[in-house]
């Protein structure tokens, strides 16, 4: 389906357009990332937690509230002048909507999450060395997870009361088991444990990137057809 | 439009139902306080197992169902499947907050503390939450037909996400007491205490049909109010 991916590609880029002109959205998310690492900073007695007990939960709180921020603009910004509508009345599979709004946001959410991670390992003072391939990988796996359901959840939460609100009470749950398996993979990466230790987190994040992909792709039509 | 069922006759139902589910409640707290033996090690804090784990069944009875009728509501567009699921959501939610309170009245005493970040205390309180959000997502949706769509895709979505949180239960260490009657031994209970954990069970389950089917009707007649609304 090369028509298929044309079209998803050119919604995705039309949206980093959009974000490039402006850089707003990409700004405040990126700003609140790094508020979020510096309240974590403060949120602990220096001299009974050591940087290294807190880093891998710090990193994956900014990066799971960082996203969640991020990827309610993905459909606000279609709220505008009926341009959704307009996107679902060009010939386009729904399927191909739904993965143009998720490459975008994926590109969105990656990027913040770029711009976060230098910060991190400098302000928690990590580390990293051998650990950055791992880490990057789990940054990876867990954010395609959670950015496939964000899609289609904030897809239908655009269209309700209190959308910003709405996004964080219905995504968080689903971001628990990627979370989860991210913190494990990040802690035991960062104490210097081989790779081979958390091969099954890792299986846990693929199985569930595979699955909540899929099934978003499918459900994206149920959420868009009137 | 579809047409919908009568309702009165689903409440009345429903009420009969709720009332036998009740009287059962009345017989399993009997046999749960006269016939069962008192645990050795934990002495009368075990009776509460006879609520918790029946209350426990009864949640996920409910968030399985509300799943397979998401599934079904994509599938056929009957506006009874949305109500369905509604109605099974919200008794999910009342069953897992039993299960989310009787569970520290027991860990208190027996592991020392209310509540521990245990996985499977976490992750069924994410459950709870997962209920509370359907509920929520369902009550910022005004328009029925897009309210059906959009919370039968978030109940297809918990329901796969649920394998995931069981995934991750035994990926994580726990301090849960592990399952004693779905493994692959034999139940290791004394008969007493098998069979009122059983009739309990059994007592759960008309408790959620009784009041699923009294929610379903209730939610029946108020489509059918505001279908009447609408047409005037």
């Amino acid at each position: 389906m090369p028509e298929a991916i044309r079209s998803a590609l050119a919604i995705a880029g039309k949206d980093l357009r959009l974000e490039f002109r402006t850089r707003t959205a990409l700004l405040s998310a990126f700003v609140f990332a790094v508020l979020t690492l510096l309240v974590f900073n403060f949120s602990r007695d220096q001299s009974l937690i050591s940087t290294t007990d807190l880093a891998p939960s710090a990193l994956w709180i900014t990066v799971a509230f960082g996203a969640v921020v991020a990827m309610n603009r993905a459909f606000i910004i279609e709220r505008e002048q009926g341009a959704f509508d307009a996107l679902l009345l060009a010939p386009v599979p729904r399927g191909a909507i739904y993965w143009g709004k998720f490459l975008a946001n994926l590109a969105f959410v990656g990027l913040v999450e770029a711009l976060t991670l230098p910060l991190f390992v400098l302000f928690f003072n990590v580390p990293l060395g051998r650990a950055l391939p791992g880490l990057l990988a789990t940054l990876v796996l867990a954010t395609i997870g959670f950015v496939a359901v964000g899609t289609i959840l904030s897809a239908m939460v655009v269209r309700t009361r209190f959308a910003e609100l709405m996004l964080p009470v219905l995504i968080l749950p689903f971001m628990v088991p990627p979370l989860i398996g991210a913190v494990q993979v990040t802690a035991r990466l960062l104490g210097g444990r081989p790779l081979t230790e958390v091969l099954g987190w890792l299986r846990l994040l693929v199985t569930y990137d595979v699955v909540f992909v899929t099934l978003c792709t499918l459900a994206f039509t149920a959420v868009v057809d009137e | 439009m579809t047409p919908l069922p009568a309702a009165a006759p689903i409440i009345r139902y429903g009420r009969l139902l709720t009332v036998l589910g009740l009287l059962g409640m009345a017989v399993v707290y009997l046999l749960a306080l006269r016939y069962t033996p008192v645990e050795a090690r934990q002495g009368m804090a075990q009776k509460i197992f006879y609520v918790h784990a029946p209350a426990a069944w009864g949640a996920l009875i409910a968030f399985v169902l509300v799943g397979v009728a998401s599934i079904l509501y994509l599938w056929l567009h009957d506006p009874r499947l949305d109500l369905f699921a509604e109605a099974s959501a919200e008794v999910g939610l009342a069953f897992s907050a039993v299960m989310l309170t009787t569970g520290p009245i027991w860990g208190k005493p027996i592991w020392g503390t209310w509540w521990t970040w245990d996985a499977r205390l976490t992750l069924t309180l994410f459950l709870f939450l997962l209920f509370l959000g359907y509920l929520t997502l369902r009550a910022a949706v005004r328009e029925p037909v897009e309210r059906a769509r959009f919370s039968a895709v978030l109940g297809i979505m918990a329901l796969v996400l649920v394998p995931f949180i069981h995934l991750s239960v035994y990926l994580f260490r726990t301090l849960h007491p592990q399952p004693i009657l779905l493994k692959p031994s034999r139940p290791s209970l004394p008969p007493q205490m098998l069979r009122t954990l059983l009739t309990s069970m059994g007592v759960y389950t008309l408790l959620y049909l009784g009041f699923v089917t009294l929610r379903y009707g209730i939610g029946l007649r108020r489509a059918a109010r505001l279908r009447e609304v609408d047409d005037a």
